[in-house]
């Protein structure tokens, strides 16, 4: 991997130079949460933040869009050919998310819409300072070595380009009036400095994160699903907010005109209720409690069975936004506490 | 694009018109339909598995999962028993021969029959279930040299409510496949063959199969599997030669859409046939 140094003053001219390459969204304060949202003025660009509500899946597998549209003729299928979309300031946890998401979307069978969007989506990642809700350090996500295109690990005076792709390079090269191959030794102390700090400011940690998926396989059948069951409102929010979740239900909507209609792809969440429910109104998991229990396993257990690594990036989205502290630290927490209980196993 | 490379990306989701060439009802709410694919092309590349399903499409009502009820081994027709359940079903029975739908699969594992040449095969379909299975009951009595005894045991509420009756009827009288037919209970008293639940017939193939060469494929209702497979595991039939075909509600058959996700399988993908042995070692597959 190439890396560069860009000073910070640089950076409007470098913004100005990535607008021209497509449409550029960044992360933007709006009220007291932050949000990818486009960028016309580098100004707009704050990258002070911790967590946007929506992660790169805005992007990737919007919440909502059209997948075939008819009338009396026949039916069309969309695929568009979206817009070259470039997005900054994505964290090292929301990478680690979409590498998760291409594992699900770009394996043996490919998503056309999924594939089409990610295709013509460049990432240029940004170093982020964790907060009390951050749990990337525990996941295991605090560090990303590939997904992105470009990557900037932003120390006191310039910034550490660092290229993850072709498309990466191709920015680099595009851009190399602004950047520069000095990498010094002062520049790697600098930056052992920056990685020495930021370790060091993660507050929250869930030592027992490493083995959850055999606590969660020992602790299947324990009261304490029923416990969260009793408090989730399954309103889906956990679903919405995760960046790698990606669960979706396919609804036809005919217009007012009865002539013409549309077959829409949204997000869906397992936590929300019918979503077992097949022909004949048989539900295959009719209350919170199993709906639940699906959410937590197949994230944190049976990812790792499929595809070696759990579903869970340590954003901290759930921790921020579950009305009623439903989260992976609080579930996990809980069911280390069961074993610890049950087992005597700790302290 | 940045790097200027050009993709040609593959629409997974693309249905195919077909054309009912056949409709007929086999219960009070339960209907059969033939169907074709319209262009060669289509139908060359419409290689399918007894057990495997596909999604029928219907603008402005969405698509829905089916299971193929034809065997693989006869070509120019695709077969379906469709019960009316709901908003879909009320639609797909208002066609009429000779209109067209949209269809795209096949999708699941299905059954590898290849595998279980020279195997004993014991085929047990309640109510419903009969649909996927007579695909995999007419491959066997296709090629019926493949395999060794094969055993057909059907179970249904009543005359009355036994799918594909003169299929089977029939079926019975070739005599290729050893058919048992079995009605719960019997209000008219003139049914020819046994009467009392499809499991009281397991037992009756104790001395005739080879319990480790011998196969069971089951399909019906959820209540039907405890019953069937106490009774197979009598038989002493291995746990990983017991397979079933489950139901799971599904939007894409594709393992994204996650609908049909149990334990870290997807039904559409790694089912919808699992096999005992899995049952043992995933929660909430029965």
């Amino acid at each position: 991997m190439k890396t560069y140094k860009m000073v910070k003053s640089a950076f409007p001219d470098f913004i100005e130079l990535i607008k021209t390459k497509g449409k550029l969204f960044g992360p933007v304060k709006q009220k007291s949460k932050y949000s990818f949202e486009e960028i016309s003025d580098v100004k707009d660009l704050d990258f002070d933040y911790q967590r946007t509500v929506l992660g790169v899946k805005k992007f990737l597998t919007p919440p909502k869009y059209k997948t075939l549209t008819f009338n009396k003729e026949g039916t069309k299928d969309i695929i568009d050919e979206p817009e070259t979309n470039i997005v900054i300031g994505v964290h090292p946890c929301d990478i680690h998310a979409v590498k998760i998401l291409d594992r699900l979307f770009l394996g043996n069978i490919k998503d056309p819409y999924y594939a089409s969007r990610r295709e013509n989506l460049t990432i240029i990642g940004h170093s982020c300072l964790p907060d009390d809700k951050c749990l990337c350090q525990s996941t295991g996500t605090d560090m990303v070595e590939d997904g992105f295109d470009l990557f900037l690990t932003e120390l006191d005076d310039y910034y550490l380009v660092w290229v993850g792709s072709d498309k990466g390079l191709a920015l680099t090269i595009a851009a190399s009036d602004l950047l520069s191959e000095d990498i010094s030794d002062e520049t790697i102390r600098e930056y052992v400095r920056w990685q020495q700090k930021r370790s060091s400011m993660f507050k929250t940690v869930m030592p027992s994160f490493k083995y959850m998926a055999d606590i969660i396989t020992l602790n299947y059948d324990s009261e304490i699903w029923e416990q969260f069951g009793e408090k989730c409102l399954s309103c889906g929010t956990c679903s919405l907010v995760c960046p790698t979740c990606n669960c979706f239900n396919v609804d036809d909507k005919i217009l007012m005109n009865a002539e013409e209609g549309f077959r829409e792809r949204m997000l869906d969440s397992c936590t929300l209720p019918y979503y077992s429910m097949v022909a004949g109104d048989h539900d295959f998991r009719p209350d919170r409690t199993t709906r639940l229990k699906l959410y937590y396993t197949h994230k944190l257990k049976e990812y790792i069975g499929r595809w070696g690594q759990p579903g869970c990036v340590g954003c901290g989205r759930c921790v921020t936004y579950c009305p009623v502290d439903i989260n992976v630290l609080t579930v996990s927490e809980a069911l280390f506490g069961e074993v610890c209980e049950t087992k005597e196993v700790c302290e | 694009m940045i790097d200027g490379k050009e993709s040609k990306i593959e629409n997974t989701y693309k249905s195919h018109p077909v054309e009912i060439i056949g409709i007929k009802n086999l219960t009070s709410d339960t209907r059969y339909f033939k169907v074709r694919c319209m262009t060669d092309e289509v139908k060359d590349q419409f290689i399918y598995k007894p057990g495997q399903f596909v999604l029928f499409s219907i603008p402005g009502l969405g698509e829905a999962p089916f299971s193929i009820s034809s065997p693989p081994t006869r070509r120019d027709f695709i077969e379906f028993g469709i019960r009316k359940v709901g908003t879909f079903t009320e639609a797909l029975f208002k066609l009429k021969e000779g209109d067209t739908f949209e269809m795209r699969g096949p999708y699941g594992n299905g059954f590898d029959m290849k595998s279980l040449q020279g195997r004993d095969l014991i085929i047990i379909a309640g109510g419903l279930g009969a649909v996927p299975l007579r695909s995999a009951l007419l491959y066997a009595e296709d090629r019926r040299e493949e395999f060794n005894q094969v055993f057909f045991l059907n179970g249904a509420r009543s005359p009355d409510d036994m799918l594909f009756r003169d299929d089977f009827t029939a079926m019975a009288a070739r005599g290729i496949l050893d058919t048992s037919l079995s009605v719960d209970e019997d209000p008219t008293g003139e049914w020819p063959y046994e009467v009392g639940f499809v499991t009281a017939l397991i037992p009756k193939l104790v001395e005739k199969i080879n319990s480790e060469k011998t196969t069971a494929l089951i399909c019906g209702p959820p209540v039907m599997y405890k019953f069937v497979i106490q009774e197979l595991l009598k038989l002493n039939v291995p746990k990983d030669q017991i397979l079933m075909t489950l139901e799971r509600r599904m939007k894409c058959g594709q393992g994204h859409c996650g609908h049909c996700a149990i334990g870290a399988r997807y039904t559409c993908l790694d089912g919808p046939i699992f096999t005992y042995y899995d049952v043992q070692h995933i929660k909430e597959l029965i």
